[in-house]
């Protein structure tokens, strides 16, 4: 996974409440087998529209997205994750992410921050009057600097030294081999097994 | 202190706890499908891993597959390709698979359940956020990613966040022609789509006790759609005769000791729950939403909403958009509501119940004209049951669509889908922008309503049905 440490970045004003993971990345995206190539289908059926906040030329290149509360709710698709990674963001800053979509960000490095609504207004307002303006979020000093804006963020010990270092989840728990095998060694028999041996 | 079911399951689950971790915990059951799994084993394939546990692990075709002419190849290169990733990895990997046309293929969550493999007490997981469903049955199921399908198959375990809990006592019985679909779209609509976020939900009460295991599992289906991140029910004598003589349930000594666990299972007396909600189900009516999110329902006996009505700007906001994207005008009643296609299916409302009742309402009716119904039985053995009580003839005979198991039109990734500005009553779980095909409009509606609907061509229950006359068999 790719550490993240802190960013500085444009950010988009995605002002939409309840934005599910269909409208991320439409089912029919579903069907690749890759974990890249997503680009071109983050919000595709929002960006046929010119005016959709993502088309503006003052925000091309942007990497930091600032949405409505319950981002990500819906379908539990990790390719929503990677088609925003894909598309160039680091970072999704929300009042309120869907638990599932959190989950996938924070195991693929793209950090999601949740802000009060009034800090996300504040940005909002910002990006729209000024689409140039710098938003930094640092997750050592675990805070979002931009002009008129600072505010912290919570994010557990836990989860946020696995993004600083970068860390791959599967070799972590592996290192509890034993701890696994003595409880499978304890499991009771009449637990489900799908192969009859 | 005492414990809640969530609590109890949680406990006897872990494998490692240390402070400032997450909890790891021990995972009973992991079910597959194609969408979700090749990047996982992608991933074991480069960093040299096997599949841990090959015997609490079972894959299905379901998302892609087309619901008809199942013997021709897939016509779409694309799916073709992903279902036969899912073949060459479950070949490879060692893992039992069910393919199109296999007797034991369906929709992941009927599946799981009707082989027995669900069982109270037990951890279940699947990229799949309808995992919840299995709930029902007292089991802790959570809906995981892509990077956590492949840490289950590379060591049987997942690092969890401790949750909250939440409790929803539904009190008193439901009314005649209030369904277990109608019930949870209204405590969605009550608590909204981030209601649940963080918490398991425990739905308990009189109403929930009296439901059958079909309708405990449309209720649990739907805990996502409350943002959940799971729901429950507690097992009961209702469960434990469901699951016995299954072909995964367990038998003889097993099932004493299996079954004398499983009454353990019960919230206890003293336990206190983090939130707590009350339902009266008597004040339920057949529910129907009129939105994008399935938080945005009414009871079909309503109008439109007036977006002004919201006092929450976000809300305000949603609401708007979505009358736009539905082609809607605030203060038409829901039952004015025009649709051209009808869905009975999905991992919420695709068993064999569902289909029996939508059956009993078109039982000697027809399908208006203009409209297009589309049964889609959750499973092959869905469909065998139904063809051997008949209801694959009452369905043809309306004028319906009969069609193979698989999860068809609750999204867009196979062959049946909405046209742009199509509308549908559907018994799926999401009525989000496009969910059924680009363009297309969504009302989530309970196989009944579903049912009624498609004789009238406009949102009905069974009740707006007494004028219209049963031909009479002779």
């Amino acid at each position: 996974m790719e550490a993240f440490t802190t960013h500085t970045g444009r950010a988009v004003p995605l002002r939409r409440s309840n934005v599910d993971t269909d409208q991320i990345i439409p089912a029919h995206w579903l069907k690749k087998v890759t974990r890249d190539g997503f680009e071109d289908g983050l919000f595709e059926a929002w960006r046929k529209d010119p005016e959709f906040v993502l088309n503006r030329p003052e925000h091309s290149g942007a990497t930091v997205l600032v949405a409505g509360p319950d981002f990500g709710t819906g379908s539990s698709r990790e390719h929503a994750v990677w088609a925003l990674q894909n598309y160039g963001f680091k970072t999704v800053i929300s009042s309120r992410f869907a638990d599932i979509f959190r989950g996938n960000s924070l195991k693929n490095g793209l950090l999601t921050v949740v802000l009060p609504q009034e800090t996300v207004e504040a940005l909002w307002q910002l990006t729209e009057s000024d689409p140039a303006a710098a938003v930094t979020v640092d997750l050592v000093t675990r805070t979002v600097t931009a002009e008129g804006v600072e505010a912290a963020f919570e994010l557990d010990e836990n989860a946020r030294w696995r993004l600083l270092e970068g860390l791959d989840d599967i070799s972590i728990t592996l290192q509890n081999e034993d701890a696994i095998a003595a409880f499978e060694a304890r499991r009771p028999a009449h637990k489900p097994r799908t192969l009859t041996h | 202190m005492g414990r809640t079911l969530a609590e109890k399951v949680w406990d006897d689950h872990v494998v490692r706890r240390a402070e400032g971790e997450p909890d790891l915990l021990f995972i009973d059951l992991h079910l597959l499908h194609e969408v979700t799994s090749p990047q996982a084993f992608d991933g074991l394939r480069k960093s040299g891993r096997a599949v841990r546990r090959t015997d609490l692990t079972i894959a299905t075709e379901d998302h892609n597959t087309p619901t008809l002419d199942i013997d021709k190849p897939i016509a779409d290169p694309v799916s073709r390709t992903q279902l036969e990733t899912l073949r060459k990895n479950c070949a490879d990997f060692g893992v039992r698979l069910h393919s199109l046309g296999d007797d034991e293929q369906g929709v992941v969550h009927v599946v799981g359940p009707q082989l027995g493999l669900t069982q109270p007490g037990t951890t279940v997981v699947c990229g799949d956020s309808h995992t919840s469903t299995h709930g029902a049955f007292g089991a802790l199921a959570f809906g995981i990613g892509t990077s956590q399908v492949e840490h289950v198959l590379a060591t049987q375990t997942l690092p969890m966040a401790p949750f909250k809990t939440m409790a929803i006592t539904v009190e008193g019985e439901l009314p005649d022609g209030v369904t277990a679909k109608d019930l949870i779209l209204a405590i969605i609509a009550r608590i909204g789509t981030g209601g649940g976020q963080g918490y398991v939900i425990e739905y308990r009460g009189e109403a929930i006790e009296k439901l059958s295991m079909e309708a405990r599992m449309t209720i649990c289906n739907m805990s996502i759609e409350a943002g959940a991140r799971a729901g429950m029910i507690a097992p009961d004598e209702t469960t434990f005769a469901y699951l016995r003589g299954r072909d995964h349930a367990p038998s003889g000594a097993e099932w004493d000791e299996a079954v004398a666990y499983w009454k353990t299972l019960r919230t206890d007396e003293d336990a206190v729950f983090d939130h707590e909600v009350v339902i009266d189900a008597a004040a339920l009516a057949p529910f129907v939403t009129w939105g994008t999110n399935p938080g945005q329902g009414a009871p079909l006996s309503a109008a439109v909403p007036d977006p002004g009505q919201y006092t929450d700007p976000s809300e305000r906001l949603a609401a708007e958009k979505a009358l736009e994207y539905m082609g809607l005008t605030a203060g038409t009643p829901l039952r004015d509501i025009s649709v051209d296609t009808v869905f009975v299916g999905s991992c919420t409302n695709g068993r064999i119940e569902d289909l029996r009742s939508a059956a009993a309402v078109l039982q000697g009716r027809k399908v208006a004209d203009g409209v297009r119904m589309l049964v889609v039985p959750g499973s092959v053995r869905v469909a065998l049951q139904a063809v051997q009580e008949g209801l694959d003839k009452v369905f043809t005979e309306a004028g319906a669509e009969w069609r193979h198991a698989g999860c068809s039109m609750c999204l867009g990734m196979n062959p049946d889908q909405l046209a742009p500005g199509e509308r549908s009553a559907s018994t799926s779980n999401r009525n989000f922008e496009g969910r059924q095909g680009k363009g297309g409009r969504t009302h989530l509606v309970s196989p009944q309503v579903a049912a009624a609907t498609a004789v009238t061509g406009t949102l009905a229950s069974p009740a707006d049905l007494a004028g219209v006359p049963v031909p009479v068999e002779v």
